[in-house]
């Protein structure tokens, strides 16, 4: 199952240039050891260190997505692995082949929209005032032009298309 | 030494403008030379942009610190995200020249361009390099007779090759911060580990978040303290809005207050738990709240 087939071949390729790194593991077991995430959920960060240059499988493991990017285990590598930097080539490949959280995929949007992945809401408005700050905070919430620079650039980048139209469709939950 | 533009991005101004307003006040208070970023986005957030698009991640960043570096200024984080994507970016496209040039192809677009003309520093960094906690000293006006359990967050202090503090293994320059209000900072096991929140975790994997907050909350909470102090916006929302949430699922009630440090500076500096948006926190703590107005 996890030997590359002719489909994706080019996709491991880009997984193997990415996490060549990732090869000199000698699976020791020091970062799944260290790792916060793996007391408490089902990750093995050990096992992903293992996959990640060698299937295609591993885009599509939930664990890939329970890293918190504390670093203990790039820290503690005895090989100087950087396994946090592996961790996030892996998910932009997969984010690049269509596989996203849903819940990520809103606050993508969010960050289209506002140009803040947790925009201001009313309550915390009211708060602000109370506290003699300005209403709106005087980021891109309050500047209109610069909303337009991180659009664009977001645009530029092909940001959009990555997150597809889900910004559109969860517009009510924006406050949440 | 460069001026300083303070850096809001999304969650202080957002979700907790106490801390926003005890920054203000305590940078005002302790005459260092600051002004507002303005029209700054999200830094992009590391766990969640980082992860997604490189490029885009390193295009908003870049923007960011170009605004910045337009005004001549050093960028002053409040928050580890912030600060784990700008100083990571700035150094990225210092470092890189090809990759700096793709960056600067996409900020043509809006007619900017990103020079590697400044530094991006942290408050928790900032104080300690610039002030220390002698220089901190001298301010308080109020000396808190207090045990603060410190949180340090991870991004503050790794990859501790790029950040420059010594090891995270066992860090001490957040708690010497601390100490120079008059409090006590108190060891508690998992001192250095992570509150879960990070690596996009939080908001997608809300339940599994938690349980590594809840662990640390049962720790703390062994050890005995009056509050959390923090470095970050983010773990401040795990921790403080978590607790309701640990409630919720599990009915377990740990009712421990939860300080930014720029909200526990601005207490000894002779603010009031008012004025620092203390009382704007989920969880509420009058016990502590008197403490502190009573003078202990």
């Amino acid at each position: 199952m996890s030997e590359p087939t002719h489909d994706n071949t080019n996709l491991l390729n880009t997984m193997k240039a990415a996490c060549r790194d990732t090869l000199r593991c000698m699976q020791c077991g020091v970062c799944s050891g260290s790792c916060p995430s793996g007391r408490h959920m089902a990750i093995n960060i050990r096992r992903l260190v293992k996959k990640a240059a060698r299937t295609v499988d591993v885009l599509k493991d939930e664990q890939l997505w329970m890293c918190t990017t504390c670093y203990n285990c790039q820290e503690r590598c005895p090989r100087n692995i950087d396994i946090v930097e592996a961790v996030f080539s892996l998910r932009s490949i997969a984010v690049h082949e269509g596989i996203m959280l849903p819940e990520h995929g809103r606050v993508s949007g969010l960050l289209i929209r506002h140009g803040h992945a947790v925009p201001i809401d009313d309550e915390r408005k009211k708060q602000r005032t109370e506290l003699g700050l300005d209403e709106i905070p005087l980021t891109v919430q309050s500047c209109p032009e610069g909303l337009e620079e991180v659009r664009t650039l977001l645009k530029s980048c092909g940001f959009d298309r990555l997150t597809g139209d889900r910004d559109k469709s969860n517009a009510k939950t924006e406050t949440a | 030494m460069r001026g300083l533009s303070l850096f809001l991005g999304c969650v202080i101004p957002n979700r907790y403008p106490g801390i926003e307003m005890a920054t203000k006040l305590c940078l005002a208070k302790m005459d260092i030379d600051c002004v507002e970023l303005k029209g700054a986005s999200c830094c992009p957030a590391p766990g969640l942009f980082r992860s997604f698009d490189r490029t885009a991640w390193l295009a908003l960043a870049a923007r960011n610190i170009v605004l910045s570096e337009e005004l001549g200024r050093d960028i002053l984080t409040v928050c580890n995200g912030c600060y784990s994507t700008l100083a990571d970016a700035n150094r990225i496209m210092k470092d890189d020249k090809a990759l700096r040039e793709q960056v600067n192809r996409h900020l043509a677009g809006i007619g900017r361009e990103f020079k590697g003309s400044i530094e991006i520093r942290h408050i928790i960094e900032y104080l300690h390099r610039e002030l220390g906690p002698q220089g901190i000293g001298k301010h308080v006006e109020r000396p808190l007779d207090i045990r603060a359990a410190v949180h340090y967050g991870c991004h503050l202090l790794k990859p501790s090759r790029e950040r420059g503090l010594g090891s995270f293994e066992r860090p001490e320059f957040f708690d010497e911060l601390i100490e120079s209000l008059g409090a006590t900072s108190i060891d508690y096991p998992d001192k250095t580990e992570c509150c879960g929140a990070g690596g996009g975790v939080r908001s997608a994997l809300k339940e599994d978040s938690l349980r590594l907050a809840q662990h640390k909350l049962s720790r703390i909470k062994e050890a005995g303290v009056d509050c959390i102090v923090n470095a970050c916006p983010f773990c401040h929302m795990q921790f403080d809005l978590g607790q309701e949430e640990i409630r919720r699922i599990t009915g377990i009630e740990y009712n421990i207050p939860v300080l930014h440090y720029t909200q526990l500076l601005g207490l000894a500096l002779g603010f009031t738990p008012d004025m620092l948006g203390i009382n704007l926190n989920v969880i509420k703590n009058n016990t502590f709240v008197q403490r502190i107005e009573n003078g202990q």
